[in-house]
Formats: C-alpha cells, sequence, structure tokens
C-alpha cells in the first residue's frame, strides 16, 4: 500500500514535470496557476482544516505578499527579499488576527476575517501612493534563478513547481509533527486538548500565522506570474474561492487542497462552452456536493474505501455539530 | 445641527431596514445554528419576484407584493429549508457556510441572466414628499419605513412572546432537545422560522428597493450589513439584532457624511472588530455556553 501511494506520487510529479511541454503558453499558465492557489489552499488547510478555525482572509494575504513582492522587486530587490518580507508580514498579522479566535467562536472568527479581507481591500484600492489604487501596479518582473532569467512561461512553471513542492513538504513535515498532532487534538475537541497539556493559545495562533504565511508566499508567486496585480485580485470573492477549494476537496486532508484547487481553476476552462451559464452551473454544483457530501470529494472517497473494506470511516469532532436536529 | 438630524433619521430609517434582515438571520441561527450568508440575496431576490408579478403576469401592484410573498416564503423558506439545510444539518458549520455562499451566487446570476443586469425602478409606498423639524429635511419615505419596520418588529414579537406557536419556536431555539420531549413538533417549528425569515426578507426588499432599485447585485451589501447588525447587536436576541441595524444605518450615514466616502465601508467595520474583541456576545446578547 505505501508502495503504490510512493508509486502514485512519483508518477503525479512526473506528469507535472511533463505537462509543460505539451501545452501551449496559456496551459502552462493555467498549470502554474493552480500551483499557486494550492499554496494558499495548503495554508488555509492548516488553519481550518487541521485547527479548525474558519478564515475568510486568505485573499487578504495573498494581496500582502503580491504587493510586497510587486513593490520591493520593481525597486530592484531580490525576489527572495520580498517573500521572506511578505511572509514575515503575514505571518505577524496572521498572530494579531488570530488573537480573536482565542476568545470567540468559530463563526465570530469568520466575520473578523471578512471584515479584514474588506479592510485591506480598501487599502489596496484607496492608498495610491503605495498600491496604485484601482490601477494597480504593472510590470511586476520575473525573478531569475543562478543568472537564469525565468521571463520565460515554462521557466517560471518550474520555478513555481519548485516552491510548491518546498512547501508542499514542509506543509507535510509539520502536520506529521507533533505541532500537527496537537492542530488536529484541537479541531477535534479543544477542552480535551487543553486539558491533556496542549497550549490551545499557542496552537491556535500559530495555525493561524503559519496559514496566512502560506498565504503570503502564494502571492509572492502570484504577483511575478501574472506580472500585474490590482486590488480586484484579492476581494471576499477570491477568498471565497480558496475557501471553496480546501472544502470541496476535503479540508484536513493533506491532498484535499491539491484537489480542490485543481478542480476550482480547471472547471471554468471546461465549462467555457456554458459561457453566461458558467458561474450558475459551478454555484449549483457547490450547492449539490455540500448537500451530498460535506466532508468534501476526498471525504467521499475514503468513505467509498471505508464502505468497501466494511468499516466505519474516522468520526470528525468538527463535522458532529448540531446534529441534535 | 440640522443635517445632523436628518442624518441620524434617514439612518435610523435605512437602519431599521438592515434590521429586519439582520432579524431574520438571528432567528435561522438561533432556530439552527445556520448561518445564511445568502442573507444579502435573500432581501434582493423578492423584489423580482414582485417585478415578475407586476409586470411579467400584469398583476396590480399590492396584489404583486402578495403574490412575491407567496413565492419567497416557498422558495426561500420551505425549499431552502428542506432541500438545502436539512440534509447538511447533522455535519456542523461549514458545509453550511459553503453551499449559501454558493446559493448567494446561484441566486445572482439567476437574476441577472434571466430576468436583468440592469437596475429597476421599483414603485415606493410611500411619496417622496418632504417636510421639515428643527431645519431638517425628512422624506415620508423615512417615516413610513420607520413605521412598518416597527409594526413588523413588534408584531413578531408578540407572536413570538404571546402565542403557543411562538413559544414553541422559542423553546425549539432554546432547547431542541428538551422542546422536542415537552411535544413540540421541532422540525416543524424549524421550518416555521425559515418561512419567517423569508417574510422578513421580503418586506425589507419591498422597504429598501424603492431606495435602491432592485439590481442583482445588491445583496452583498444588504448581506453584510446584516451580519454587522446581527454581531454588534448580539447573535441571540431579537431586539440585539434591531439595535445592531438601527446603529450600523446611522454610523454608515454619519461616517459616509464625515470621513472620507472611500472609507464609508471601514466605520462598521472597524466597529465589528472592536465589538468582537471587547464584547463577543454583542451589545445587548447574552454569552452563550461552550459545550465540551
Amino acid at each position: 500500500m505505501k508502495q503504490l501511494k510512493i508509486l502514485g506520487l512519483v508518477a503525479i510529479l512526473a506528469g507535472l514535470i511533463i505537462a509543460p511541454f505539451t501545452q501551449a503558453t496559456y496551459g502552462t499558465y493555467v498549470l502554474s496557476s493552480w500551483l499557486v492557489f494550492t499554496v494558499a489552499a495548503m495554508g488555509l488547510n492548516l488553519t481550518l482544516g487541521y485547527a479548525g478555525q474558519i478564515s475568510l482572509a486568505q485573499a487578504a494575504f495573498m494581496g500582502i505578499g503580491a504587493y510586497s513582492t510587486a513593490l520591493m522587486t520593481m525597486a530592484g530587490l531580490p525576489w527572495i527579499a520580498s517573500v521572506v518580507v511578505g511572509m514575515g508580514l503575514c505571518f505577524v498579522v496572521g498572530l494579531i488576527l488570530g488573537y480573536p479566535a482565542l476568545r470567540v467562536q468559530n463563526h465570530f472568527l469568520a466575520f473578523v476575517t471578512l471584515a479584514f479581507t474588506t479592510l485591506a481591500f480598501l487599502v489596496m484600492r484607496n492608498e495610491e501612493w503605495l498600491t496604485g489604487g484601482i490601477y494597480g501596479l504593472v510590470g511586476v518582473p520575473r525573478p531569475s534563478v543562478a543568472g537564469l532569467s525565468l521571463m520565460d512561461g515554462t521557466r517560471y512553471y518550474f520555478f513555481t513547481l519548485g516552491v510548491f513542492i518546498l512547501a508542499s513538504l514542509s506543509f507535510w513535515w509539520l502536520v506529521n509533527s507533533p505541532w500537527g498532532r496537537a492542530f488536529k487534538g484541537l479541531r477535534e475537541n479543544p477542552i480535551r486538548a487543553n486539558s491533556l497539556g496542549v497550549d490551545t493559545r499557542l496552537v491556535t495562533l500559530l495555525a493561524f500565522a503559519i496559514g496566512a504565511a502560506y498565504g503570503g508566499l502564494s502571492g509572492a508567486l502570484m504577483a511575478p506570474l501574472v506580472q500585474y496585480i490590482d486590488p480586484m485580485s484579492f476581494t471576499l470573492i477570491i477568498s471565497l474561492k480558496i475557501l471553496l477549494m480546501v472544502v470541496v476537496g476535503g479540508s484536513g486532508y493533506f491532498f484535499g487542497p491539491f484537489l480542490g484547487a485543481g478542480l476550482v481553476i480547471m472547471l471554468p476552462e471546461f465549462l467555457r462552452f456554458a459561457e453566461a451559464y458558467y458561474l450558475m452551473i459551478y454555484a449549483a454544483l457547490v450547492v449539490f456536493l455540500m448537500v451530498v457530501c460535506p466532508s468534501g470529494l476526498l471525504g467521499l472517497l475514503s468513505r467509498g474505501i471505508a464502505a468497501i473494506r466494511s468499516r466505519e470511516p474516522a468520526e470528525r469532532g468538527d463535522l458532529k455539530e448540531g446534529a441534535q436536529l | 445641527m440640522s443635517d445632523f438630524l436628518q442624518l441620524i433619521i434617514s439612518g435610523l430609517s435605512t437602519g431599521s431596514i438592515y434590521a429586519l434582515a439582520a432579524i431574520g438571520f438571528t432567528l435561522l441561527w438561533q432556530a439552527s445554528q445556520t448561518i445564511n450568508f445568502a442573507q444579502g440575496e435573500f432581501v434582493m431576490v423578492p423584489a423580482f419576484f414582485i417585478l415578475i408579478g407586476s409586470r411579467v403576469l400584469g398583476l396590480p401592484f399590492p396584489i404583486a407584493i402578495g403574490f412575491g410573498l407567496a413565492v419567497a416564503v416557498f422558495t426561500l423558506g420551505f425549499v431552502f429549508k428542506r432541500l438545502v439545510i436539512q440534509p447538511m444539518l447533522p455535519h456542523g458549520h461549514l458545509p453550511i457556510v459553503m453551499a449559501t455562499i454558493a446559493l448567494a451566487i446561484l441566486m445572482r446570476e439567476l437574476v441577472k441572466e434571466f430576468y436583468s443586469a440592469e437596475a429597476q425602478t421599483f414603485p415606493a409606498l410611500f411619496s417622496e414628499q418632504t417636510f421639515d423639524v428643527f431645519g431638517a429635511v425628512i422624506s415620508h419615505q423615512d417615516i413610513g419605513n420607520l413605521a412598518v419596520s416597527a409594526v413588523a418588529i413588534i408584531a413578531l414579537q408578540l407572536f413570538l412572546g404571546r402565542t403557543r406557536t411562538g413559544r414553541s419556536m422559542q423553546a425549539t431555539a432554546q432547547n431542541p432537545g428538551v422542546a422536542e420531549i415537552l411535544g413540540v413538533n421541532v422540525q416543524r417549528m424549524v421550518l416555521y422560522t425559515f418561512m419567517i425569515n423569508a417574510a422578513l426578507a421580503t418586506l425589507a426588499s419591498v422597504l429598501i428597493s424603492p431606495i435602491y432599485l432592485a439590481k442583482f447585485s445588491n445583496g452583498e451589501p444588504i448581506g453584510l450589513v446584516a451580519f454587522l447588525a446581527a454581531i454588534v447587536g448580539g447573535f441571540n436576541q431579537v431586539r440585539g439584532a434591531l439595535v445592531g441595524g438601527l446603529l450600523i444605518g446611522v454610523i454608515d450615514n454619519l461616517s459616509a457624511a464625515y470621513l472620507s466616502s472611500e472609507y464609508r465601508i471601514a466605520g462598521p467595520m472597524i466597529l465589528l472588530i472592536v465589538i468582537i474583541l471587547l464584547r463577543p456576545q454583542g451589545l445587548l446578547g447574552t454569552s452563550e455556553g461552550r459545550t465540551v
């Protein structure tokens, strides 16, 4: 089983390396943006899926990352420095924003983060001296690695893929470390986790802040990819889109965001024939999926596997609330 | 000074409409822990049901309002509860949040594609005439909106507090398990709550559409304000949502007039963050116990 999994991973990786050569420029661009959004969704998966804290601020964190990268690289500073600054900023803001999570329940946090996203959008739109206002920032340069320019789309795809793999590996390490188990404990039963000696305040804050830093990294990858950023790319609807990626794929599953981001990014391409009706079909599909399978696609899959092996699927504390009705 | 008075009164007028939406929102929350992210669209859509009634079917306007109300109570109350919310209830908050967000997008797109993407004029219930009070110009519409909302909210309070059905609904909201043991048909009470929410949303729609015009994109700001009002006032209190709605209406008006209009929405947002940090149960709310 384990060998099969490793084999599967190698196959997927090989597919990702070959993919851009089979695609035209646009296909490569779509693939790159899938990688970029997966990084953001991964971060939100940590906050939401592992630590059980709902956040609607992921797009705002992407914005912070993207604007710091754009401003710093356009001023001639190296990309890597801007990533450190962007992720650091997101981490600190995440800590500050995560603070209310210590005091209030899930749904209130959704509103605090919603308010934050709106405020961040207002600042991006109105502070023209810094962010260029509604016109945004044009001509974000792509970094070069070891003297090799990444202006070419395929090259930048491989750069993104490299960063993406690094981010996935550190995420894997994180959720399988004692920290990761503490996050899960927090999701399943915060009071029990506390009584078992988990510092729930610290863990909640960290889950929030690390998730935010992933958002910042995603933004830092996005700015050079599209080379043009404006406030409309970081509105509430984008936060919802990232949330959708996590939930549709299966929140709390490692590969959930990978699958979810793929669907959310690719589906518009497949639904293009439907033109004006595309959003309608899309929204109806989401409602349907949530009604039929609230634990997302991977949840459905693991339920199916468990049914074949005639075992009960693992219970999830966060999906049990409200059972009294 | 007269400007200030005028801003306060028109703020109270729109605030009372927000309060209707916010009250429906808190009712749903109390009855079934449903956070309805489509609440703004629930206010946007009934105006179009009424427009269909009066323009497409050719009904006279008052009957068209009745038609819109019936359609809204059926689709946004009954169908929404049975087909969308009920299957998800055993699975916690998150699926409901996602599904209602998607539903909001679906409703917006349906209106845009099948009715119109343009803003539609909507007949006002009250005349646009104005009169002066201490130099402040006050329109009949402002006073009318306030009065209609007040009557609706008082009627709702009387219904919830004085009738058997209303008290059963309250019992359901407070403790569904015990209510069931005492012979309350919990599912039916939850269904009533959803239908009342749809009716309140329709009323809000009738009052606000003459001011903002009926447009597919109206739901988003209205929904946001309804959340804000519910949180500021207190999630588990009808009067909390009322105070929250009025307060948000006034603050919104004042910050548009005295702060920069670019940051208009920032005023209520900052209020929201401050309230959640300092008094998470809301101004009038009582804190909810945490279950272990």
